[in-house]
This record gives C-alpha cells, structure tokens and sequence, in this order.
C-alpha cells in the first residue's frame, strides 16, 4: 500500500520544488508505482496542480506537459500523426486503459526505468526535457539522452515540467516483444528516418535502460543494412533477467531493427535469414 | 525379446478404439432423444445471482466485515529453513492501536498437528502443521499472528518484532528431496491420518504402486517404446478475489467464521484441530466467492483470524495481499514424469508405464492424493493397453506448500502421456489423429489404471471426430507457413476427469415446499461462480415440473447446510446433482401425499403438473393451496434431506487442438484457435458448461505458455505478484471455441457428469506438439517461452544451412 | 485530512488519513462494487470513473479527487443494466469479482468508441483481468450488445 504521512497540492513550481527540498519528501506524478518502492514518504508533493497536464503544438515542437496522462499522449492526433502511429504502438501494451490515464509522460520518463516503452520512443526523437531547478537557477532543459544517462533522481531536487520533441522531416516505427500483451517488454525498439537520409535507433528493455544510435546521412541502405544491424547487436550491451537472456535479447534487436528498417523504407516481406 | 506367452489368440478379446462413424451417429441420436424432452436441465439460463454479480450488489467476504473488527497480519518467514531462536514483539506490543501479537510461544509445539487440506476425515495428508511452529519450513511460513486496529497498525508493529533465525540448509530441488540429509519434517509429532507408506525421515509423503499385467514384458515385445521424461511446474490458480475471512463471536459464545472458502465443513474440523476447540463451538459459512479453482479446498487464510478471535473475543479478519497470496498460499504441485510407452507397428498401444515424483512442498496438502490422478487420469484414456504400471512417491521440499488446482494432478500426468502419445505417433510415421482413434478408451470398456471402473458413458470418440473436422484437421495439420514470417502450427490432445472421489464425497440436499409454492433448496456445496446455484435449481426444478425461478437455494453454512463435502473434484454437479434429484423425487410423493389427505382421494389417482395435483374428474389442488396448507392443521412436513454418494466416479471427457501462430524470428506464439469439444454427459446448463470450458482451456494455455513459480536459489518465489506471474489477458488469445458432445451418464441427474476440471488438461500436451511441428524440437517441461521456441527455430535454421 | 467530492452525483465528504486511497474512501463509502485484486496496479477490479475518465482507484490518492466528480457502478447501474444483460445471457459474469472493473471499464469504451471493432474491445479492456471465463463469453456478450444498439 502506499503510505505517507502528509498530502500537499502545491499551486506553484517554486512551492513544490521547496516542499520537495526535505528529503522524506516525494513528488507525485501518476502514483502508479509508488507504493511498490521501500523508503518511508514523509510528503507526498501531488503535481496536479500546476497545470503540467497541458499539450501543445507549435510550428517546430511538441511540447507535453509532464503531467499529462500516458492515454492522452497516445490519442492525440496531432501527435499520432507525427509519430505515423509510434506512440500508440508504443505505449497500448502498458497495463491497461485505465493505467494508462493516471500514469503520466513525467513519470515514466523520471523513473529511468530499463523496461520503459516511453523513454524508447522518445529517445528515437529530437526529444529535450525542461526542468524547473528552483526560483535562482530557474528552468533548465536538456536532451533526453543526457537526461537518461545522467541516472536515477538527477538532477536533484529538479522537478520535471515538459517533454520537448522538435519536429523533424522523419518517419517512425516503434516495436516490442512480451510475453503476454501487456507484460513487460523483453524488448523495446524504436526507429527513425530522416528524409536527410539520416537514421536514429534506440534500443530498450535490454534489460538496461534504452539507448541510442544515429546513423549518418546515407549510410543505412538496403545494401548496407545487414552489417549495421549486426554492428549494432554487437555494440548495445543486453543483459539477462527473469524475461530473457542476453542472447535472446540481442537476437530481438537484430530481427526489430530489421524489421523497423524495412518497414521504414517500404521494403516490408523480404526479411533476411535473421527473421526466419 | 522372446515374450511368447502373449500372442494375439491368448489375449483377451476386445473392441478397440473408436466407434464407427455410423455407430456415432446412432449414439449421438439415442442421447438426444433422452434429453430433448427436458424442460429446465440444460438450458441456457441467467445464473440466478448474474445480475447482482454483474452490477456489483453481491457480496463477497469483504463486503461483510463488521464494523471494529480487527485487521489480522502475519509476519512470515524471510528463509526457506530456518529455527526461531529468539522473538522479541515488546516493542511491537507498544504500537498505538496493536490489540495482540502472538508467537510459538502461545502454541503447544507438542500438540496434534494437522492438515489444512480440505479433504474427508480421515484425510490423506498428514497432520503436519501448527498453527505458529517455531520450525519454519519455507520462506513466506508464518513466525507471528499481528492483530491491531488497523492494516497501517499492524504493518507498524511487524516492522518492530525482532526474530533471531538459526537459518539452515533447505531442499530445493525435489529430485534430490527424498533421503536427503535435510530432513523438511523432523518433528516427533508428525502424524499421517492414513497409511500411504510415508515417512518423513526421508522426506517422504506418500508412495504407492499399481499394476495390472507384466507392463516389462509386454513393453520389451513392443515394436516402438518412447521413454521420456516431463516435468511441470506449479501454478497459480490467480483467482481474482485472495483468500479472506473474518471471524467474531456469536451469541452463544461460539466461534463464526465467514470465509471465502471451497469447503465449509472441512474448514469447521480443521479449525478445530488446529485450535484444539470443539467442532460443535464453530460455524463457517460462505458468501459469494471471487473464484476458487481448488485454491479454495484448502484453508489457507481460515485459522490465523480463528485463533485471533478466539484468544481476544474480538471480531478479526484476514485479507491476504495479492504477494501474499502468490507466495504463501497452495498451487498445483511440481512434477516430474518419467513415461515409457509401447505399440506395435500397425499403431497397436500395449502398455504404459508411468512414474510420478511430486513436490508437495514443505506441507502435505494434497500431497498423496493429487499425484494419483497422474496416473490414473491420464493412462485410462488407452482403453486397449493390455499391461500398465503406475508408480509414484511424493515428497517435501522447502517449497510453499502445495495444494488443490482444477485438474488435481491430472493435469500434470496427461501433459506427459498425451505429448507421449504425440511422440509415438512421430515415431510410428503415422497422424496422431488415427493413433488414438486406434487406442482411445470406449463406452462400455473396463480401464485396468482407473480402480478397475467401465466407461458407462464416453463419448470421447464422438469428441475427437468433432474436433478433427472443425478445426479442419486434415488439410490443416501439422503446419502451414503464412509467408510473412509466420507459422501456424497444431497439435491435439485428449482428456479425462472424474466426477467426485467414487465411495468418498457426499452430497446431500434439503428441498422444502413454501408457503404460495415456491421451493427452498438448502445445499452445502460452494457456487464459486460456477453457477451451481443455479444448476441445482435446475435440476430440482426438473423433477418438480416448474421454472428453476420458482427454486430459491441457500448454500454452505454448516449450521444449516446438510452435509456436503464441498465443491471440490468435479463433485458438485454429479454427487450433489444427484442428492437434489433424489430429494426433489421425494417432495413430489410427499405433495401428493399431502394432496391426497386434502382432496380425500387416493394418491394413485392423483397427478401432479407442477402446478396442481388433479384428481379424478374435475378435482384439483394448486400447489399455493397445498403450501398453506402445510401451516395450518398439519402433521406431514412437505420436506425432504436426501444425501448422496456415489460407489464410481464417471469421467467426462474431452479433445482439445490448438490452431498456434508463431513468429519464427522472435519465437512469439499466439493460440489463434483452440478447438475442443467436451463429454460431460447430459450438460446441466448449457452456457455455464461452455463458459467452464473456455475459462479451464485458458488456464491450461496459460500454464503451457506463461505460467510458472520459480524460486531462487535461496528458495524466495520470484514471481511475486500479477505483473510477474502473468496469467493471459484478453489479448493474448484469439478464439476459444467449445462444443458440448453429450453422452448420458445413467448414475449422474439426468445423465450429468462434471465439467468444472476437464477442461484444462488438453492445452499443454497440444501446445506442446504443435511448437515441436512447427521448431522440430520438443520440449518437456512446460512452459515453454517464446525464447525457447525462438532458440529452436534458430538451431533448425542452423541445420538447414549446415 | 478533510476531503471533498461527488460521489456518484452527491457530495460527499470525510476525515481521512491522507494517505487514503480514492479505493478505500469510496468503499468505505459504501460503494462496495468496487474491488481490489492486485495491490500493482494492474488488474482492473477497482476501476471508477474520475471526471468521466476511467482510472485505478488503488492508485489514486483520495485527496487527488478532491473536488472532482467520482463515478462507481454505484452510480451507472441504469446504464449498465443492458450490457450486464448481455453478459449473463452468456454465462460469462461467472465469480463476479471482476465485473463491477470490466462493466465500468467498458461503458468507457463504448462512450468514447460507440463502435469498436473486436480487436478495439480486447485492447481497450486488456487491462481487466478475469480467471474464469477465459474471455470469450465476454467477448461474445460485448459484441452481441454492440449489434443489439445499433439496431435499436
């Protein structure tokens, strides 16, 4: 059960990243999983309040709200249309419905998690986070990828407000294998091509948390693409745990990546030896 | 390989195998003749409590708890083996709102043990519990009983007991358990109930043996043996609704539990064995039941709140968490089968030869009785094998103990015979279709591997043409490559069941004329959403010419029920059906005895509609008249108990196949179909039968491809709660496709057998077969993953290119 | 903490831990339909609707929905009735224990999709989890309800 012993709503960022300055204290997104981490909760610091559950596009970025629920992400049009269907792919294997309209995009991408389908998908994107780090440093952004790597936690004290995708000239594919439909991913794989020519990959659910590689103007062909799928399944490091090992893993990234790419360049049902 | 003395000429004769189509067709005729008639058995009716169920107004154990009642928690064992030197629950004790805490130390350890099994008296397995042991045998066995005010309280107080552990080597693997160093029960007071050959010195529950011919012989003389080991398991029945009870005190000073329970009146003797009370100080009833499947026949959460109310006179209650419930509780037991099997060339089976090794874990709960279904339920289904042999021992481990899951251990022995029967025919080159059609059990045939009983009614034969032709067998089976990466495999299988413990399980039934003419039926089996409520009422209203609407049932309180076992080993239907057929029989005499006293005329000349009794000429009675009748001047009480007990125990059967889609490159699998078709004689109600069978074949597809406890190698389970134990979603199945193929079972209500277990043996012998048509690897353990399968395809590939 | 809030379309209000979940205040409101089955988020049995929106009540703080409008089957029963219907004409309520979260979780579907193809039904209720009826007479009862609608 989740327990804590105090429940504040804070009405604005400076008030929550104060709250959130005791260390007992916890901020609040969708509360999914909270309960399932040990470690007493003095304050519950509930981000509801500051209007985070907004979603907007502009001319060059999408910009989501940290709060904004994962159902909503995955039913905006806008954002459907972008992602050619990548976020919804990407995300209806998580739990459920009903899951899905509490846990939030801040959460999932804060948590850092290994098996994060979020955190896959947006690494294959131009994706920043905007953070609020207190009233004298003021809002800080950075990229996803430094965000991720930097670990779980950091930067401290830091309350996540946005997710920031700038618009590209790309297309996307996002793809995953569980073992039932809603389970956790053995793993995750989200591709884009860039109408430069330009590729970026990003491989998750390793069990390590995902990450990513871009490749150079031209240098994924049709041709070419066996040998850097290969090069890829020997550079990202798989690990093995209770949903698959290592080799299993790297097996999946391979067949993903193949199949990510083939469907990117409309060359779908000609799959190498690897897929059969 | 000179075995002369069984030549075809000495043998007896017999009638192998399937029936002719024609002889089918005759049969499947005959049947519906007998049934078309029946006015209330069979038809597809609303459960009586759907509604209240679908619109969340029935009431679960939870629902009822009354207000100030104690939150019961345990503290349980964080190792596998372990003593409790020292306990220290001061600290705890102080903890605003903490009422008691108690340890071993407010448990006589030189008491009886006893058995949480709900099983007859006296039980199979052995006494071997207390209600706090200072010995605790698996990580998740209880060390302290917490009752405080609330659950935030109680988890308070838990935080606060010191325990010193002398932490001690475990047994882990079962196949190393019997006479191993590490004795699991070491105590002087263990205490088997029955001699089932045990001894637990050597870690040993039970062992038994049967046998009927010389199985070495005929199996040397055979062209073909396959010879194979398999293993499974344990699973989860994951019933939605945990294990719960609360208890309070009732007037009399005497001990009211409510529980979510199976088994009612076993739960009043356990409790009482395990408190040292009298049975006549405790009542147990049941409201509804989110879900049993066997979990339930055992009283899991029953005597912690017992005691608790008990010691403190206070109202308590115990809701098992969900971890709590995945790891401490009483799943279907691990097993490992070593199979031989013998035929002749022309597809002839001579005999089986089966030996099963179970884990009961580091209690005996239906220990030595689940493990005899392997072999019973599974070698029967050959009706022509002229030798058998069936050996098993059961043993412990510092597993959680195990317990009753549908299926009962015949689960587990049909995945390894019928993958056997898959296997042999591979080897023979011949359709595994044709070879059990060649071999199956027949109506009428005596099975040697099932306590010597004849089929009366099986139409297994009239299953497997069924099944063969809808999922299209022939120009389906074994494979067909989809071209896109993907592979559609099949596989088959068949199964049995029982239909109560033959010469054990009683079912009894109290049916009472009311006062406009309705009728109250007073049962004790336990509906567990299984809608027996309804069947029973069904039943009854058959007998007395009315609309099951007009039969209210009241069920399972052991101060009112008449005695009933419980709902358990596909009892309820057959062995309870029976009881109400039998006691709605006797009103009907009675209402026309009761009508012939007020029309004056004899009750040969009399007939009963269901409405009114009629008399000569124009002279009738209704039913409202004869029940008001009854509670005015009367001396003739329009009610009847019947009890019922049944010498056999009919098996219904079933052929299940499964239509697989693989993906060859990730090794994801999807049953795309799976088409069964299921004997369970006359079915008492239609959908409910149906709905038996789809939700037993999605748990048996579950146990085949996602289901599994494992533990580490500290012997923790692992899979913890429902994100890690993954029982299927509604996603991860295309369609379940259910036939009912009735044959007519003379000593079952209006020729019923069960249903409620059948249904879900067959998915792990045909998921088994159609993963090795499809990968050309077999596999022997279930289940079997998509890594797995995709390993295997990588290695065909392999192959190929080699 | 005191919370505030519509329950079923009446305000109700209480004294609560403020750890208390949306799931304990409103049973202990005595909106008894709703479940608990996991205790991770990920069985469905405690769906309510927050503001029309179908959600976890396990994992809803109480105080989150202070203010807002919380629908239990409570409070949809008239909407509800047809679809149960539909449901019991199969067999399919079986325990019941996950029937209040499935018929909440469904009416949200058909709000939202008043048409939903088969595939759309299984994902929309994936996260509702049932061990006895194997999905299919659900599945059969959903679909022969949508039919029944659309040609009233």
């Amino acid at each position: 059960m989740l327990t804590f012993n105090k429940y504040e709503r804070p009405g604005s960022l400076e008030e929550a990243w104060t709250l959130n300055k005791k260390k007992s204290a916890r901020l609040a997104a969708g509360t999914m999983w909270m309960r399932m981490g040990n470690g007493q909760i003095g304050t519950l610091i509930d981000l509801c309040g500051l209007g985070l559950d907004q979603i907007e596009e502009t001319e060059d970025a999408f910009r989501i709200g940290a709060m904004v629920p994962l159902r909503r992400l995955e039913t905006w049009e806008p954002f459907v249309r972008y992602t050619n269907g990548a976020v919804k792919e990407a995300l209806r294997h998580i739990v459920g419905v009903q899951f899905r309209n509490g846990a939030t995009v801040g959460g999932s991408i804060w948590g850092r998690f290994g098996f994060s389908d979020v955190i896959t998908l947006f690494l294959a994107m131009e994706t920043t986070v905007e953070l609020y780090c207190g009233p004298e440093e003021g809002t800080e952004t950075m990229t996803l990828d430094d965000f991720v790597q930097a670990g779980q936690d950091q930067p401290k004290g830091a309350v996540l407000t946005r997710i920031i995708v700038r618009k590209e000239q790309a297309t996307f594919d996002y793809r995953s294998v569980r073992r039932t439909a809603t389970d956790f991913p053995m793993l995750t794989e989200a591709a884009a091509k860039l109408d430069n020519g330009e590729w970026r990959f990003a491989v998750g659910a390793r069990p390590g948390i995902a990450v990513r590689a871009e490749m150079e103007q031209g240098l994924v062909t049709e041709n070419s693409m066996g040998e850097i799928i290969t090069a890829m399944c020997q550079n990202i490091e798989t690990g093995t745990n209770m949903r698959g090992s290592a080799e299993y893993r790297t097996h999946l990234m391979g067949v993903l990546l193949e199949r990510s790419i083939r469907k990117l360049m409309n060359k779908s049902g000609e799959e190498s030896a690897r897929c059969q | 390989m000179s075995n002369e003395k069984m030549t075809s000429t000495q043998m007896p004769e017999r009638v192998f195998g399937a029936r002719t189509p024609e002889e089918q067709e005759k049969a499947r005729v005959e049947i519906e003749n007998r049934t078309s008639m029946l006015h209330a058995v069979g038809k597809p009716i609303r459960k009586k409590d759907a509604m209240q169920l679908l619109l969340g107004q029935a009431k679960y154990t939870n629902d009822l708890v009354p207000q100030d009642c104690l939150t019961v928690k345990l503290l349980r064992s964080p190792h596998a083996n372990a003593f409790v030197e020292e306990i220290d629950t001061s600290a705890a004790m102080k903890v605003k709102g903490i009422e008691a805490i108690f340890t071993w130390e407010d448990v006589g350890q030189d008491g009886q043990r006893y058995t949480q099994a709900g099983q007859t008296y006296p039980e199979f397995s052995p006494y071997d519990r207390l209600v706090l042991d200072r010995h605790v045998r698996f990580a998740g066995d209880p060390v302290a009983i917490i009752a405080g005010e609330d659950e935030k309280t109680c988890m308070k107080a838990m935080r606060l007991i010191k325990v010193k552990y002398k932490v001690m080597e475990a047994v882990l693997d079962f196949t190393k358990a019997l006479d191993n160093p590490v004795i699991v029960h070491p105590e002087e007071n263990w205490l088997p109930m029955v001699q089932v050959c045990g001894d637990a010195r050597r870690n040993l529950v039970s062992h038994e043996e049967f046998s009927e011919g010389d199985i070495d012989a005929v199996l040397d003389d055979c062209d073909v043996v396959v010879d194979r080991t398999y293993r499974t398991q344990a699973c989860q029945q994951a019933m939605m609704e945990t294990f719960r009870t609360f208890c309070t005190i009732d007037q009399f000073g005497r001990l009211d539990i409510t529980s979510s329970t199976q088994i009612v009146f076993h739960v009043r003797r356990i409790v009482s064995n395990a408190l040292h009370i009298p049975q006549r100080m405790i009542r147990v009833r049941k409201p509804r039941i989110g879900g049993g499947f066997g979990a339930k026949q055992t009283a899991i959460s029953e005597v912690y709140p017992a005691f608790v109310t008990w010691m403190t006179k206070k109202p308590s209650m115990l809701n098992f968490t969900r971890e709590e419930s995945l790891t401490a509780s009483s799943p279907r037991h691990q097993m490992q089968m070593h199979v031989r099997i013998g035929a002749m060339k022309d597809g002839l089976i001579r005999g089986i030869d089966l030996y099963t090794l179970s884990n009961t874990g580091a209690y005996g709960e239906h220990g030595p009785t689940t493990v005899g279904l392997s072999g019973h339920k599974s070698i029967s289904l050959y009706g022509s094998a002229e030798a058998y042999r069936f050996v098993d021992d059961v043993v412990y481990t510092n597993h959680m103990s195990s317990g009753a899951y549908r299926g009962y251990g015949a689960t587990q022995g049909i995945f390894a015979v019928e993958s056997a029967v898959n296997e042999l025919a591979q080897e023979l080159g011949v359709d595994p279709v044709w070879l059990r059609e060649k071999n199956m059990v027949r109506e009428g045939q005596r099975m040697a591997s099932y306590y010597g009983e004849a089929t009366e009614s099986c139409a297994l034969d009239r299953c497997l043409s069924d099944v063969k032709r809808r999922i299209g067998w022939e120009e389906n089976a074994p494979v067909k490559d989809l071209g896109n990466g993907k592979i559609l495999a099949y596989g088959i299988g068949m199964s049995m069941q029982g239909s109560g413990i033959s010469g054990v399980d009683v079912g009894s039934a109290r049916i009472k004329l009311e006062d406009d003419g309705y009728y109250t039926l007073t049962v004790g089996s336990a509906d567990m959403g299984t809608g027996s409520d309804t069947t029973l009422a069904q039943v009854a209203a058959e007998v007395l010419d009315c609309s099951p609407d007009r039969i209210v049932v009241f069920e399972a309180d052991t101060d009112i029920s008449p005695y009933d076992s419980g709902s358990y080993a596909s009892s309820t239907a057959y062995v309870t059906g029976k009881a109400v057929e039998k006691a709605a029989r006797q009103l009907r005499e009675l209402i026309l005895e009761k009508a012939s006293q007020m029309l004056g005329q004899n009750v040969n000349e009399l007939y009963f509609d269901g409405n009114k009794v009629y008399g000569e000429g124009k002279n009738s009675i209704s039913l409202e008249q004869i029940g008001y009748g009854t509670q005015v001047s009367n001396n003739l009480a329009l009610e009847v108990t019947e009890t019922n007990s049944s010498p056999t125990s009919p098996p219904p059967f079933m052929v299940g196949a499964v239509e697989l889609e693989i993906d060859k490159a990730t090794g994801e699998t999807k049953v795309r179909r799976y088409v069964s078709a299921v004997d369970c004689g006359t079915p008492l109600n239609s959908n409910l039968a149906k709905v038996q069978a789809e939700g037993g074949i999605l748990q048996g597809i579950g146990m085949a491809l996602t289901e599994s406890i494992t533990y580490n190698d500290r012997g923790k389970p692992i899979e913890n709660s429902l994100m890690q134990y993954r029982i299927p979603t509604r996603q991860d199945i295309g369609h379940i496709e259910v036939e009912l193929v009735s044959s007519y079972e003379e000593r079952g209500p209006f020729g019923a057998k069960s249903i409620g277990e059948v249904v879900i043996n067959t998915p792990g012998p045909a998921i088994q077969e159609a993963i090795y048509q499809a990968t050309g690897k077999r596999f022997y353990e279930l289940p079997i993953t998509p890594e797995q399968i995709c390993m295997a395809f990588k290695e065909k590939g392999a192959q190929k290119h080699e | 903490m005191e919370i505030q809030m519509k329950l079923n379309g009446k305000p109700v209000s209480g004294h609560v831990a403020d750890d208390t979940s949306l799931l304990t205040f409103v049973r202990d409101q005595g909106c008894l339909s709703v479940k608990c089955g996991c205790e991770t988020s990920c069985c469905g049995l405690c769906t309510v609707f927050l503001d029309d929106v179908p959600v976890l009540s396990c994992s809803v703080p109480a105080a989150r929905a202070q203010g807002r409008n919380v629908t239990t089957l409570e409070g949809l029963r008239e909407e509800a009735y047809d679809f149960a219907g539909f449901i019991a004409d199969q067999g399919a309520d079986q325990c019941g224990f996950c029937n209040p979260g499935t018929v909440m979780n469904a009416i949200a579907l058909f709000r939202e999709n008043p048409d939903p193809t088969e595939e759309e039904v299984r994902e929309y209720l994936a996260g509702n989890l049932c061990r006895c009826s194997g999905y299919e007479g659900q599945q059969r009862g959903i679909m022969r309800f949508l039919e029944w609608r659309k040609s009233q």
